[in-house]
């Protein structure tokens, strides 16, 4: 018999107690008594001799208890072939006697008597039960790492890290990551590039517990592996390219706060588990499952930090705007990911700008060298407004859209200025275009966020890279529960 | 304790199959040569004049190019010159 499937439970009354329990002590007479007037079946989880004068089955090895979701002994179940009809926990003389349809039940007993805790669900056993019970579910292959194996330093020799250390991916911990998601462990989440890969839920738990990541992170990451696994991310493009980007993972919704992310102070940096670990499961999901790996298909010539994690929540709370996802028809409220191909993030600074026309001015000029200040067109760009530089915009009331309208006009290129050999310098768009008046970014290119510490006149760029259906372009997942 | 620790494997466990190349073909003479550009820039460049070279050699060039660079080629593509073709030449450039 498989261990996940539960044993079959006898017709009648059935009790689960332990001798390590003053109310199971309690009611040994009671149980004597039902034995005489029903047909009643005793479980004991630590002492097959208790209780004495009744037939009793050894639960030692927790099974029944296991399988029947005991949570405290005694317990009493009502059952018709098979099937549970009812229970009672504790002692509560009128819910057993209702219970096994029987009158004048412990006479001399309290009414009452609360149970104690039932061995099943006892916390310092409970990681090697769930194995024992649930493990057969996962499918992947087990890797016994020998005994003088130092379990970090085997995990690195697998190849199976991106370089830092990471937690080993015990039956447990993989048991406790699915706990995160209502989805079950063998349903398909994405084909994953390079290599296209069925990846499972499990196998995105196993990454994430590698990645170190909590159980609640878990549907976060989902989705995020959903969203760049589509022909519109692209990510086998994004993994292959010389270019230095990687996918950049904004969250939106009350998820953000409800799994502890930082969307303000050094929200780009180290120190937030959840924002450090999800986009680091990602790129380990990239790695392991789609066989993704730098001197392989990556092809990057430099690379970037952000290729081990970006991912970060916006501030909404704080935000003069509507949130990224709404940008993209999510509706606010909604908990979303938006996968987003882009480099490292960049500062820009501007602290004297008091007025949003000298601000924006500001932002665009920077925003012109994303690559090259020379090429147009070609790329999207994400730009992350600090909370000090939002009080500029916020205070004469200039929505998103003006804002973006703004940068839109002012990122307006001459051809004159942007042709090969142009400004001495041979890198440029074709001698045809000399006329012409180039947008810098994609229409519809330019993604504003709304994050950061709250001190500091300062707003970030993040540059994409190719942008559109040959390229990359943004895309919008919801999140499940 | 038996002093081994137990992980899941995260990868996709799959080991990629080993294949016999083709044989190389013993002439051009006749043959038909597919030639992808990955549509980056200049690299029709660099196929014209292997185009012409192939084609001194008494080959048939069939010329093909990926819709964009940055994913791989279409599997229909793939397909349609694998019937037409004896052999490609795949070219990158920038």
């Amino acid at each position: 018999m498989s261990p996940n499937a539960p044993p079959p439970l006898p017709s009648g009354i059935v009790a689960f107690v332990k001798r390590d329990c003053p109310t199971c002590e309690l009611v040994a007479p009671v149980l004597a008594e039902l034995a005489s007037q029903v047909n009643l079946t005793v479980y004991s989880q630590d002492d097959p001799t208790f209780p004495e004068g009744v037939a009793v089955q050894d639960d030692t090895d927790l099974a029944t208890s296991w399988h029947c979701k005991i949570e405290a002994v005694p317990t009493l179940l009502a059952v018709e072939k098979g099937v549970e009809q009812g229970r009672a926990v504790g002692w509560h003389r009128e819910e057993w006697q209702a219970l096994a349809g029987v009158s004048d039940l412990g006479a001399g007993l309290p009414d009452y008597r609360p149970g104690c805790g039932s061995l099943s669900v006892d916390p310092a056993r409970q990681a090697e039960l769930v194995v024992r019970f649930s493990g057969s579910k996962l499918r992947a292959r087990r890797v016994h790492l020998a005994g003088l194996e130092d379990e970090a330093e085997a995990l690195f020799n697998r190849g199976w890290t991106d370089g830092l250390p990471v937690v080993a991916p015990t039956e447990a911990r993989v048991l406790a990551m699915l706990e995160g998601t209502s989805r079950t462990p063998e349903e398909l989440v994405a084909v994953v590039p390079p290599d296209l890969v069925d990846c499972t839920v499990e196998k995105v738990a196993i990454n994430a517990v590698l990645a170190g990541c909590k159980p609640e992170y878990l549907p976060v990451i989902l989705a995020a592996v959903e969203a760049v696994c589509t022909d519109e991310f692209n990510i086998h493009g994004v993994i292959a390219t010389t270019m230095p980007v990687a996918p950049v993972v904004v969250v939106n919704g009350p998820i953000r706060r409800a799994i502890g992310m930082n969307s303000g102070i050094n929200v780009f940096g180290q120190g937030n588990r959840a924002n450090s670990t999800i986009g680091r499961a990602l790129q380990l999901v990239i790695r392991n499952v789609g066989g993704g790996r730098p001197g392989g298909v990556d092809r990057a010539t430099f690379g970037s930090p952000a290729k081990l994690s970006f991912c970060f929540p916006e501030d909404e709370e704080r935000s003069p705007w509507g949130p990224l996802s709404a940008d993209f028809g999510a509706k606010p409220g909604t908990n979303t990911v938006t996968a987003y191909c882009g480099e490292a993030p960049r500062s820009t600074v501007d602290q004297l700008s008091r007025n949003p026309e000298s601000l924006a001015r500001s932002l665009a000029a920077n925003i012109r060298t994303v690559h090259h200040p020379k090429l147009c067109i070609a790329f999207d760009c994400m730009l992350a407004v600090g909370p000090e530089h939002a009080r500029v915009f916020q205070e004469v009331g200039w929505s998103k859209e003006q804002l973006r309208d703004k940068l839109s006009e002012l990122l307006q290129v001459p051809g004159e200025e942007a042709i090969r050999g142009a400004g001495g310098i041979e890198e440029g768009l074709p001698e045809a275009l000399r006329n012409a008046t180039l947008p810098k970014l994609r229409p519809g290119g330019l993604h504003i966020v709304h994050c950061g510490g709250g001190a500091g006149l300062f707003s970030a760029i993040i540059g994409g890279w190719l942008a559109g259906s040959n390229g990359s372009q943004p895309v919008v997942r919801e999140i499940q529960a | 304790m038996s002093g081994t620790v137990i992980v899941l494997d995260p990868t996709n466990e799959q080991q990629s199959e080993a294949r016999e190349r083709q044989p190389r073909l013993a002439s051009l003479e006749g043959r038909t040569i597919g030639l992808l550009d990955i549509s980056k820039p200049r690299g029709d460049v660099f196929l014209d004049r292997i185009e012409q070279k192939l084609r001194e050699r008494g080959a048939e060039v069939i010329r093909y190019a990926k819709p964009t660079f940055t994913k791989p080629a279409p599997i229909d593509l793939r397909q349609q010159i694998a019937v037409e073709c004896d052999a490609v030449v795949e070219a990158l450039a920038d």
